[in-house]
């Protein structure tokens, strides 16, 4: 599996530290309830198809990584940097 | 026998090897095969369940019944394809699965018991009793069963992994692979060609083909040349393994297995190629007919009969019949014939067959059954007219042609069925499951003339390079055989006795509808309850036939009842391969410290932290075992002065406007308030709550902080505090980077700390507050002193660009030497860290919260920061925690021991009564007693209980005593002092 | 005054020479890492330029006189070489400024196999076309962190954590080896 870090071009995945779901961007406010919480630390979709996920470059430039991809077909859609997706 | 006059051996070399301690004589350019049955072996092995007698079938390494032990630096390799063994001087290899000979083996008895042996027998048997599993029946089945020997050695020839970058990879050298590189080489593409065989041209060096009016291997030795020219990177002896994502393929090249005297080469490199755009031109695999006796040595595919003719010049009899259901086989004969053997019958089983030949033709009969015990002697025919016997030392046997499509199935789509070949070709393109940008072409793809072969690659070249953005040319292509695939299906000839579908484990067709009868009917369950094809050749000559004979057994067609699924690898892969460079250094890099030299001159036995290594303590004259040496270097600490390299510690530098107010949020205590010059201790938490990691952090200016994380948790909190930063906090502006490999680091900790420090530091120490940290010139050179304590004593750590550690650590260490004082190790480092409660990953394992800690002081209730929402959910603090305590050994000569569990007295040790756990533990030599660190439930109301420590698997069992975490100066006078 | 000896990454173990490819240390000098801060890059870019560098985009280095600027990863490039003091010190307020000069063990390895040599143990592509002279990428060294340039047609720059020189020299000198004995 390869990986095209926008900053570093297509890379191997050994140079990646995978993390999970994307979901893990959306951070609840401090007061906010503890059922967002909840979900947003521990609920998470089993999905068949496409998916979104955070990827780190671990053993490269040091991004953090949004990574669309498709868990049926393996189909890469998007690598994008997540500080760049937030500025 | 060998043939005058044909094959492409160099028959100048000879080449001396020994089979099961015989002499034999081959040629440079014979496999092991090739020359064995050039010697007339013709029982070359004992098959897997019922050790019978078995002699080769293929030539490539889809043989099922070749598996011999090939002994190299006096170990054996066992289950080499002898198809697969190039020849060298001095070769020697060894049957299997064969006890005391080959041609008198004692377990073909359980030939005899075969009937109860069939498909689930073992599933079926050795039920009951489920004790007997393990101890009794796996052993049993184990040593009746099987295959080579493994080695019992660890491996130690090397191996290696290597990377390749193409534009456009073609898998096979054949016309097919050959014209699709030259059309894409010629266009200027990148191309790599990697072929399985030792020598390029696929089936052309099997055939008397012409091809552009010179011989088949002239053409290859030509277009060869080319591409080299072209600068194709060829590959022989590599086999393109798996398809896997994004254009890598797996390939494992055979690199020195083929010689003699290998020097420094390795045996097997496993490539991973990347590739823009791929070919699979594998060409395709012969596949059998199964009929009673078919196992009997002597039966061989016709294809490979032809091949060890027309490649290696040897005949696999000398009266050999042929049985086929195809026109190919017809060529075996005709090349046979043509070679001066005799053929004494072409048994084709279709009623309409042509009869033209030099020799016997039997249309529309079919084998029923071979003669022989060890070899072939002679076959039953049926035909119209009855039965009858034809002799032969040799049946050459031709069910048609299976495209080797497994490549392109290898992610997950299926091959689909084209009736007029009778053959399962690879899914369209485009598909769900092909594998994108893999161009199947030629007899992969179900084209079988050489002529529709060379069309076909140059159709795959083009189309590869549209893909890659290149114009290319049609050339005018050679001339070439052209004849149409004939076939009419056979799968199997039903009669009295065994008809075998895959020799390498057994399987027969009655076990195949035994499958079925028991409700095996779907293709994969078949597979797993016969074990078709699951043996080393993957079932590649026989997975066809078998779900042939399933359909007939369920009343499908045989695209209906479809194959099973293709997995790579397509060849056995060894794991020395697959693990190449994974051994030692290889398998973790070691990270050394720059005091390493000095440690070992003084003797210090390494110990592993992480990836670090870090000496464990510095014996001395009269110490027999660490443990005197600990104890001296703890006393020395507490009463004199201690070094120690401390440098492991992981360190990032913090810069930036928002350094301060990031930092308030990565840590549960505020870092904005310290003050420049001043250094906290601070704790992070993961978002769950649970703590991640504790540390100093200095504030070395207005917007600029240097922070320390554990050795064991560095890469991960850098980790985290990208992702804070760049994810969760774009808004703050500071730029975090590691400098941990920058400095070298030591403690210098004790009463005379201070004293011996003035010693080296240009100007000397005066006043230095706990907790504080300076810029300082020592031995003309700029150092940061940090007043930091991880002893309880009072403690600094000097810092120097890493280049001068080695110079600073001896410097410090003769002079805490001349002071009395010594350097101390790991074990010391710990001793004292226990006594004074101070934590490591023992206590920060990940599933602890800063309360249970008795840290809840340091979550600030003034701001957000990571972790807090989950830590103040309810059952993250409170009684029922399970709370860090100390625990001291109560009896004489009692031990606190890591990783035991902690009952109340007189409770029964089950988990309902379990209160807590030990994570650290040492002998004093400061109290004189065993003490530990664990966690224990409501520890903190239970100081000065008595419970009951307990570890089953050691046979512990002793009374502790509840205390403070913080043993020794609990005020902290000393360290502060 | 007693001074401190200087003990560099590599020292005695290297140089390592085989058929077709050598491996030596690399004394590159003061490596300062610049990481702008937010809406700085500009700013950097000026003050480099006055001492002839420009500010490497990913992947890429150059050259300006003595010094050399080779990206180093997100947001961060090395200059390597003395950067005249007064340009440091107007940097200071634009960029997280930090000496790695110790941080790494660098070393060159050249010679015709070096690429071979390479392929044994880095995933990138280093075919010249993609990978060409003065082309950088972080990327590990069999499982070490390293930062590799094409410093000419047939050599390459290897920086590795500084604790992992003799493991890197180990694995090179295992590949090395190999490679010689292809021929």
């Amino acid at each position: 599996m390869r990986l095209t870090c926008p900053l570093c071009g297509p890379r191997d995945r050994r140079e990646f530290y995978y993390y999970g779901a994307a979901d893990y961007l959306d951070r609840p406010a401090a007061d906010a309830a503890p059922e967002a919480w909840d979900a947003y630390l521990h609920l998470r979709d089993n999905i068949a198809g496409p998916v979104r996920d955070l990827w780190y470059h671990d053993q490269g430039c040091g991004s953090w990584l949004v990574v669309d991809r498709d868990t049926v077909s393996h189909e890469m859609l998007s690598v994008r940097a997540v500080a760049e997706d937030r500025a | 026998m060998r043939i005058e006059g044909k094959g492409l051996i160099d028959r100048s070399q000879t080449l001396g090897f020994r089979f099961d301690g015989v002499e034999h004589v081959g040629f440079e350019g014979d496999t092991l095969a090739s020359a064995l049955l050039a010697s007339g072996q013709r029982l070359i092995g004992r098959s897997f369940k019922y050790h019978r007698p078995r002699g080769l079938v293929f030539a490539g390494s889809e043989e099922p019944n070749g598996l011999v032990t090939v002994r190299r630096d006096g170990a054996g390799v066992p289950n080499v394809r002898a198809t697969m063994q190039e020849l060298h001087q001095g070769l020697e290899a060894d049957s299997q699965n064969r006890w005391p000979s080959l041609r008198f083996d004692a377990m073909q008895v359980n030939d005899l018991f075969a009937p109860f042996l069939g498909a689930g027998f073992y599933y079926k048997t050795f039920m009951w009793p489920r004790a007997f599993w393990e101890g009794l029946y796996e052993p049993l089945i184990r040593r009746a069963a099987g295959l080579g020997r493994l080695p019992q050695e660890p491996e130690v020839a090397p191996y290696e992994k290597v990377w390749a970058h193409c534009d456009l990879l073609v898998i096979g050298a054949g016309p097919a692979g050959i014209m699709a590189a030259l059309t894409a080489a010629r266009a200027g593409a990148d191309v790599i060609l990697a072929d399985e065989d030792a020598r390029p041209g696929g089936r052309l060096l099997a055939e008397t083909h012409e091809v552009g009016g010179q011989p088949g291997p002239a053409w290859v030795a030509a277009a060869m040349a080319e591409l080299r020219d072209l600068g194709v990177r060829v590959m022989p002896r590599t086999t393109v393994t798996g398809a896997y994502d994004d254009g890598t393929f797996g390939a494992l090249e055979r690199v020195a297995l083929h010689l003699a005297r290998p020097g420094d080469l390795p045996r097997e490199a496993f490539w991973r190629i990347v590739a823009r755009r791929a070919v699979l031109a594998a060409g395709a695999q012969e596949r059998l007919i199964a009929f009673p006796g078919n196992d009997r040595p002597g039966v061989m595919a016709a294809g490979a009969v032809r091949a060890y003719l027309n490649r290696w010049g040897v005949a696999a009899g000398s009266r050999v019949a042929v049985f086929t259901n195809n026109d190919d086989g017809h060529r075996t004969a005709r090349d046979l014939h043509a070679a001066g053997i005799e053929v004494t019958a072409l048994i084709d089983a279709r009623a309409d067959a042509r009869l033209d030949a030099p020799f016997q033709v039997l249309r529309g009969a079919k084998v029923l059954g071979t003669e022989g015990r060890l070899a072939l002697k002679s076959v039953t025919v049926e035909t119209d007219h009855g039965t009858r016997r034809v002799p032969a030392d040799c049946l050459a046997v031709s069910g048609g042609w299976n495209p080797a499509v497994h490549l392109a199935c290898h992610h997950g789509a299926r091959p689909w069925w084209r009736e007029e070949i009778a053959a399962f070709v690879p899914p369209h393109p485009g598909k769900p499951g092909t594998v994108p940008g893999l161009i199947p072409c030629g007899a992969a793809a179900g084209v079988f003339s050489t002529a529709g072969c060379l069309a076909d690659g140059q159709r795959a070249g083009l189309e590869a390079l549209a893909a890659l953005d290149r114009a290319g040319e049609p050339a005018p292509l050679p001339e070439a055989e052209d004849a149409p695939v004939r076939v009419t299906p056979l799968w199997e000839v039903r009669g009295e006795g065994r008809a075998f579908l895959d020799m390498a484990n057994d399987v027969t067709t009655k076990d195949v509808r035994l499958a079925a009868t028991e409700g095996f009917t779907s293709v994969e369950h078949m597979k797993r309850y016969t074990t078709q094809g699951m043996a080393l050749d993957q079932g590649r000559g026989s997975n066809v036939a078998a779900l042939a004979v399933l359909a007939e057994a369920t009343g499908q067609s045989v695209p209906a009842t479809g194959t099973t699924t293709y997995r790579p690898p397509f060849t056995p892969v060894s794991i020395a391969a697959m693990g190449a460079g994974g051994r030692g250094k290889g398998f973790a890099p070691e990270r050394l410290t720059t005091s390493h030299r000095a440690a070992l001159d003084r003797l210090a036995p390494m110990i592993e932290a992480g990836l670090w290594y870090r000496p464990s303590h510095f014996p001395r004259t009269g110490e027999p075992t660490w443990k005197e040496a600990c104890d001296r270097e703890v006393a020395t600490v507490r009463s004199r002065v201690g070094i120690c390299d401390v440098s492991t510690l992981g360190k990032i530098d913090v810069q930036g406007p928002d350094a301060a107010a990031f930092l308030d949020f990565v840590y549960t205590n505020t870092m904005s308030t310290l003050s420049p010059g001043r250094v906290r201790y601070g704790l992070m938490l993961r978002e769950d709550g649970m703590v991640m990691d504790d540390g100093t952090c200095a504030r070395l200016g207005e917007g600029h902080f240097l922070i320390t994380t554990t050795t064991a948790a560095a890469g991960q909190v850098m980790r985290h505090l990208d992702f804070v930063a760049q994810a969760l906090r774009p808004d703050l502006d500071l730029r975090a980077i590691s400098v941990t490999e920058a400095w070298a680091q030591f403690a210098v900790t004790g009463p005379k700390a201070r004293r011996l420090l003035d010693g080296i530091l240009d100007q000397p120490l005066d006043e230095m507050a706990f907790m504080a940290c300076r810029d300082v010139q020592l031995h003309g050179v700029a150092a940061r002193l940090f007043r930091i304590s991880f002893s309880g004593e009072e403690g600094y750590e000097v810092a120097v660009p890493a280049r001068y550690g080695n110079a600073l650590y001896r410097d410090l260490v003769a002079r805490a030497e001349a002071m009395g004082g010594c350097a101390y190790g790991m074990e010391a480092l710990n001793v004292l860290r226990i006594e004074k409660g101070f934590l490591t990953h023992a206590e920060l394992h990940g599933r602890t919260t800063a309360f249970d800690l008795g840290l809840q002081g340091l979550m600030s209730r003034k701001k957000d920061f990571i972790g807090r929402a989950a830590s103040e959910r309810p059952g993250l603090s409170g009684p029922d925690r399970q709370q860090l305590v100390g625990l001291k050994a109560t009896g004489r000569g009692d031990a606190v021991l890591a990783g035991a569990h902690l009952f109340p007295q007189g409770a029964e040790p089950v988990p309902m009564n379990d209160l807590g756990y030990v994570t650290s533990a040492c002998w004093s030599p400061t109290l004189g007693l065993s003490i530990g660190l664990g966690f224990l439930r409501d520890g903190r109301t239970r100081h000065g209980e008595r419970l009951q420590l307990l570890d089953s698997l050691r046979g512990v069992d002793v009374t502790v005593e509840v205390t403070a975490p913080v043993f020794y100066d609990p005020d902290g006078v000393r360290m502060r002092g | 005054m007693a001074s401190l000896i200087e003990t560099p990454p590599c020292g005695d173990l290297l140089p390592v020479i085989v058929t077709g490819a050598q491996l030596v240390e690399l004394r590159p000098g003061p490596v300062l890492s610049i990481a702008p801060f937010h809406g700085q890059a500009a700013a950097v870019a000026a003050i480099l330029a006055e001492a002839g560098l420009d500010w490497p985009a990913p992947g890429t280095s150059g050259v300006g006189g003595s010094l050399a600027c080779l990206w180093a990863g997100r947001g961060t490039a090395f200059v390597l070489g003395p950067l005249p003091e007064p340009l440091a010190a107007r940097l200071a307020g634009h960029a997280a400024l930090t000496d790695q000069s110790d941080a790494w063990a660098a070393m060159q390895l050249r010679g015709p196999a070096a690429e071979a040599v390479l392929a044994r143990l880095v995933s990138l592509d280093l075919r010249i076309a993609a990978f060409p002279e003065g082309a950088v990428a972080r990327a590990p060294l069999n499982h070490m962190a390293a930062l590799v340039r094409r410093s000419g047609a047939d050599r390459f720059d290897l920086w590795v954590f500084r604790s992992m020189a003799q493991t890197a020299v180990h694995e090179l000198k295992a590949a090395m080896t190999s490679v010689a004995a292809r021929g």
